[in-house]
């Protein structure tokens, strides 16, 4: 999936003149890359490295690091990312005013 | 007491019923001190709980189109947070994640990872822009997106092969509680717990379901949190376990050392013996015991499958907002957070108090006719949920003479530890509401696509409201009877089938939702080659694998939706590129999706 999205990223004629909504969008499809980059290291990335995890000496609350994020880390992380990331979302809308009206 | 509405209650109303929930388990409590039976205690927690869901049901039937498919869209965001993680975590959660946590270890904690990695995926990819599409279902998004009744009908398709695969298991899970609860056999116990989810859900459909759920996630959480949090204090190992519990974790890694974890393999004769379904400890406790890759394919699997199963997507259409809907994510995944990171925990307090001689509790190194002697075993080993053997004669219990079945490390550490059997009687309340809100959910997201998709939108465009909703729970009831008939003849084990459910619906609709939103070069042509080709491919995978053709790339039965989805993507981009972009129309239609503001795509009424 990240790849596909880096792909896009290349791949995008940023052209002279962008519209409001193109700007909206650009820097949606931004946020939306470092969300991804950020989940695909805690869900995909260090799960490379389990062996090199379960030997370090970082043991959060005394757990072996392996362990603990697959316990609780990555998911306590995930639960964060996603708040961050509608805080963003939603100040990008205010931004070029896309916000929704109460009544909608 | 309620002055209002409905919606501004919702904190009080489910306040007063948390508040009776617990008077009601404090009174069993004293019901089991005056001697009232396990067996009645049983019946009085799975009972009591079931009835109020139906209440719950009939309180809010409903004759309207957008209240059934889509509870007139005004769930509050944390409210349809606990509804979508009751209406996520299912029986399997519930009663069969610390048990395969307890024999399996970091290999299976990859399900973990999946299983909340995914809504990651949901809230940035997904949940946003459907709902600003206003939809009632899935295919509802597929079908006007692309175009054409036969991308409407392909996803249709994929939702009811994934969908069913796992309400199967759910219905199963429900039979399987209710058989030990309320001492009738499976195949009736199976129509009982069929009976209870279609009470949920007839009169209401979405609404109705959703008003449960938020109660049912209620009762799954304390009788998950509960049982954790004593046990770990009665042991003296930490007051709050999830931070206290590393040198519990040492200590099992220490003893399973000291017991000669994995030197005596058992002979097959020996093997023979033992109960189908039960299992010895064969793997260390935190040790990473597979290989990256394993892990990370069963990771992927399980996010990507989160994002496209319909039942979890449709609970963000209920919203009042996109902005809602995005934060509701972000609070389903804190409400699962709680209850997966203490799967882990329980596993841990489980083995330990099996395993370590200096807890009363430890029963490895114990003569085998003492252990065979307690009341506690000799329970579970009338359930068919544990087994002890001599098998090499010295009259004492080895870690590799000692058995049990999955679900026993929810249902029977409560006792084990000691605790009173109203804790049991609540953890089967709890596994109860986890398998019906589930049921519940899936059982709609098939019958409204039926519903909505085939016979309104394809068959008959013209019937009336009343019409649509009559075929509406027709098909609901007929859905749920299919799924109770196949769940009797119990084909496959519980979490197997909802392993293959994720697999199923990453094959045939991640790529064609997904690059709906954020390809607007995809077309209709692209996206049924898509959702035909990916769940094809995936299936036939399966079904080779099965039959044992060794597979490729290490990818197994658990993970044939990576097989599925790579085909369902290749197909789509390479069908799309070579036929005509989709007209100025549709790509209007998407740059309206990607803005929160603005009317909905799909009226209000549709």
């Amino acid at each position: 999936m990240s790849f596909w999205v880096m792909f896009r990223l290349l791949t995008y004629r940023e052209g002279k003149k962008m519209s409001k909504q193109q700007q909206h969008w650009e820097k949606t499809r931004m946020l939306l890359f470092v969300t991804l980059a950020i989940w695909f290291v805690f869900s995909i990335g260090i799960f490379f490295f389990g062996a090199e995890m379960e030997a370090s000496s970082i043991r959060p609350l005394g757990y072996p690091l392996s362990y603990y994020m697959t316990c609780q880390g990555s998911l306590g992380i995930f639960v964060i990312l996603i708040f961050w990331f509608a805080n963003r979302q939603e100040k990008i809308d205010e931004e070029f005013g896309y916000t929704e009206r109460e009544d909608d | 007491m309620f002055k209002g509405k409905f919606i501004d209650n919702l904190p009080k109303i489910y306040g007063t019923y948390t508040g009776g929930f617990i008077v009601f388990i404090i009174l069993m409590a004293i019901a089991e001190q005056a001697g009232m039976s396990a067996k009645l205690i049983g019946i009085f927690f799975v009972a009591f709980t079931v009835l109020i869901y139906a209440l719950i049901g009939y309180l809010s039937r409903t004759m309207q189109t957008d209240a059934y498919y889509v509870a007139g869209r005004q769930v509050p965001t944390v409210f349809n947070g606990m509804a979508t993680a009751a209406d996520w975590m299912s029986g399997a959660s519930f009663v069969a994640m610390a048990g395969g946590i307890y024999f399996k270890g970091y290999g299976y904690m990859a399900l973990l990872v999946g299983w909340t990695g995914g809504y990651v995926l949901v809230a940035s990819l997904l949940a946003p822009y459907l709902r600003k599409f206003g939809c009632y279902t899935v295919p509802d998004f597929i079908g006007t997106r692309y175009g054409g009744n036969m991308a409407r009908l392909s996803a249709v398709i994929v939702l009811t092969v994934a969908s069913f695969t796992y309400v199967t298991a759910q219905i199963n899970a429900t039979g399987t509680i209710a058989s030990v609860a309320l001492d009738i056999p499976f195949e009736i116990a199976v129509y009982v717990g069929l009976a209870s989810i279609l009470m949920c859900s007839m009169l209401g459909g979405m609404r109705a379901v959703t008003w449960t759920q938020v109660a049912q996630y209620i009762v799954l959480i304390i009788a998950y949190l509960l049982p954790v949090f004593w046990i770990s204090n009665k042991m003296g190992a930490g007051v709050f376990p999830h931070f206290m519990l590393a040198d519990e974790v040492a200590r099992i890694a220490e003893l399973e050392a000291q017991f000669g974890l994995g030197e005596v393999k058992n002979s097959a004769a020996d093997l023979k013996q033992v109960p189908k379904g039960l299992a010895g400890i064969t793997k260390a406790h935190s040790e990473v015991n597979t290989t990256p890759w394993k892990f990370i394919s069963l990771a992927v699997c399980m996010m990507a499958g989160t994002a496209s199963l319909p039942h979890v997507m449709m609970r963000y259409f209920t919203t009042p907002s996109v902005k809602a809907a995005r934060r509701s994510v972000g609070w389903s995944l804190f409400f699962i957070f709680l209850l997966y990171s203490s799967a882990p925990m329980l596993a841990t307090l489980s083995k330990l108090s099996l395993m370590d001689p200096n807890l009363a509790t430890g029963i490895i190194g114990k003569s085998i006719t003492e252990v065979q002697a307690i009341d506690w075993y000799q329970n579970w080993n009338q359930a068919n949920l544990m087994f002890v053997s001599d098998f090499n004669g010295n009259g004492t219990l080895e870690l590799n003479e000692f058995f049990m079945g999955g679900k026993a490390v929810v249902l029977a550490t409560p006792e084990i530890a000691g605790l009173p059997y109203v804790i049991s009687g609540l953890v089967a309340a709890g596994g109860m509401a986890a398998a019906m809100s589930t049921a519940d959910g899936l059982v709609l997201a098939i019958s409204n696509a039926l519903s909505h998709d085939i016979y309104y939108k394809m068959i008959n465009p013209r019937a009336e409201t009343a019409k649509r909703l009559i075929v509406a729970r027709v098909l609901l009831v007929l859905i749920g009877f299919a799924g109770a008939t196949i769940a009797a003849l119990e084909i496959q084990g519980i979490l197997g089938s909802v392993i293959w459910a994720f697999d199923f619906a990453m094959s045939g609709l991640f790529f064609p939702l997904v690059l709906g939103v954020w390809w607007k070069r995809a077309n209709a042509q692209g996206a049924v080659a898509g959702m035909l080709g990916g769940l094809i491919a995936g299936s036939a995978y399966l079904i080779a694998v099965r039959s044992g053709y060794p597979g490729f790339w290490g990818v197994t039965q658990l993970t044939f939706g990576i097989v599925g989805s790579l085909v369902s993507l290749v197909l789509m981009v390479v069908v799309s590129l070579m036929t005509k972009a989709p007209d100025a129309a549709t790509q209007r239609m998407v740059d309206e999706v990607r803005i929160p503001s603005g009317k909905a795509i799909l009226g209000k009424q549709h």
